[in-house]
């Protein structure tokens, strides 16, 4: 070995020897394993633990269940447009202009990501005491308005990260060319821009779906848990589960879990490469 | 014609001032420099992309310089060719036409005509994906050109190509300048495009545009006259 200050040739014996990989490859698989093991594990517990025929019957049986359903389509395809209505001209803003207090806004955004579910519902909850909101509190709080604003304020943000991911990954070049061919900025946004942000608007809208569809504290808070009224399929998991109804909440949990992994399987077929899902 | 007089733009930390060159009507100018002098920055405040600190642009005879990109009649062509993705080649060649809401036997004249004269016939139906870098920048060449522009910049349009295409697209572009009656302002940093193609050479050094004699650019003497004050 050659001492501090003086470089001297190795010897061909005396070749530097490394220890073994296999712990660090070990310790990388078997933590990685487990947790994709659990996640299995979840939802082949929820599937073995009763029979297709039974939670179909279960399903059929119950008008809450089907009511809870029809609802939560509802309300989540509402909160799916209206977050992409809001989420496409946020993320195009933040991805293509800076502007004095853009990082303020950018925090502000993530705030209903960030705060517990429950406090969003009670801010909510609030904010329709005071006016303007508070002249049309009585239509919209405690009633399906409220279920479809609660699953809103989350989903939305989330839509807002993606859409602005979508929109940075887009070159601005093909947009500029458009204005020098005589486009409006509204004209190269809607023929150019849109058609290229096509999978991250696909990503965004399941996103926004999929999140809708398992907000639970909000809804609980802002819409209440009247049966067959604001009942969506998370407040059905909560009434039933603490009813004592183990296959009904089942069933319904099973519903919510088919169709998050069709959401799953719609994103990463179609949207795009970099997501926050 | 191309005028720019005075020409100041700011762009963080980079400054372009007092620029001035003129590209007489119907020529085809080259503007040479080192990558990062600002040469595509002057492309892009002739086109309006950018902004303006201070300064006259005026294109055939018509002072442009607060009018927005749309307004300006300028074909663009940039470095990446920036091709719309999911068009295909012959909506490409439509889009300004359609924008402009041409008749639709009109538009259909014009791309073959287009088509014809940049060997794109073959390629009308396809989207730019798996596009040559020369068939790119064809289909970039004939959207520009689609709306007949008066003024043409092309930012850099060959630097990704092999000898041999470009060594095609040295005759194809004049021959498209020379058909469509254009006035060019060609941005490079290659000697050799600059006079293969160029009737006048300017080079943009320490922020000024120094006109180069066309002669002298095939010789290695390459001592700048200053054009401008």
């Amino acid at each position: 070995m050659a001492s501090a200050g003086a470089i001297e040739p190795q010897a061909v014996g005396d070749r530097h020897r490394v220890g073994s990989d296999a712990l660090f490859f070990i310790c990388l698989i078997g933590l990685s394993s487990c947790y994709v093991i659990m996640i299995i594990g979840m939802v082949l517990a929820d599937m073995s633990y009763t029979t297709p025929d039974r939670l179909l019957s279960t399903i059929v049986d119950n008008p809450y269940i089907r009511q809870s359903i029809r609802l939560s389509l509802l309300t989540c395809t509402t909160t799916t447009i209206l977050s992409l209505w809001v989420a496409v001209p946020i993320g195009y803003l933040l991805a293509r202009y800076n502007f004095r207090g853009k990082a303020i806004v950018d925090t502000v955004l993530d705030i209903p990501i960030v705060l517990p579910p429950l406090v969003v519902g009670l801010s909510l909850l609030i904010l329709f005491k005071y006016p303007p909101f508070s002249f049309i509190a009585e239509h919209v709080v405690f009633e399906v308005p409220a279920v479809i604003l609660a699953q809103f304020m989350v989903a939305c943000a989330f839509s807002v990260r993606t859409m602005r991911i979508a929109f940075e990954q887009i070159s601005p070049r093909p947009e500029q060319v458009a204005l020098t061919l005589g486009c409006t900025r509204n004209q190269a946004f809607w023929s150019v821009v849109m058609p290229e942000a096509r999978s991250g608007v696909l990503t965004a809208g399941t996103l926004a779906w999929a999140r809708s569809l398992g907000e639970f504290g909000p809804v609980l808070i802002f819409a209440g848990s009247m049966r067959g009224n604001t009942e969506v399929l998370p407040t059905t998991v909560f009434l039933e589960f603490q009813a004592g109804h183990l296959t009904e909440a089942l069933a319904v949990s099973m519903v919510m879990i088919i169709t998050a992994m069709i959401v799953l399987v719609i994103t990463r077929l179609f949207g795009a490469e970099r997501s926050i899902l | 014609m191309i005028e720019i007089q005075n020409l100041s733009v700011r762009a963080g930390a980079f400054e372009l001032t007092d620029v001035s060159f003129t590209v007489p009507n119907g020529e085809y100018g080259v503007l040479m420099g080192r990558t990062g002098c600002g040469k595509t920055t002057i492309l892009e405040s002739i086109s309006g992309l950018k902004p303006v600190s201070g300064g006259v642009i005026k294109l055939v005879g018509v002072d442009v310089t607060r009018l927005k990109p749309a307004e300006r009649g300028i074909g663009y062509v940039p470095q990446d060719g920036a091709l719309f993705s999911r068009m295909t080649i012959r909506d490409h060649l439509a889009f300004a036409l359609r924008i402009r809401k041409w008749r639709g036997a009109a538009i259909s004249r014009r791309v073959t005509e287009l088509a014809e004269l940049l060997g794109l016939a073959h390629l009308l139906r396809r989207k730019p994906r798996g596009l040559s870098g020369g068939e790119k920048q064809r289909v970039a060449l004939g959207r520009a050109l689609s709306f007949r522009p008066g003024i043409l910049l092309l930012d850099e349009p060959l630097s990704a190509l092999d000898d041999e295409t470009r060594r095609q697209m040295y005759t194809l572009l004049k021959r498209a300048q020379q058909h469509e009656l254009v006035t060019v302002l060609h941005v490079t940093h290659s000697r050799e495009e600059a006079t293969q193609l160029g009737d006048r050479l300017y080079r943009l050094e320490d922020g000024r545009a120094h006109e180069l004699p066309v002669r002298r650019m095939e010789t290695d003497d390459f001592e700048p006259r200053a054009m401008t004050t």
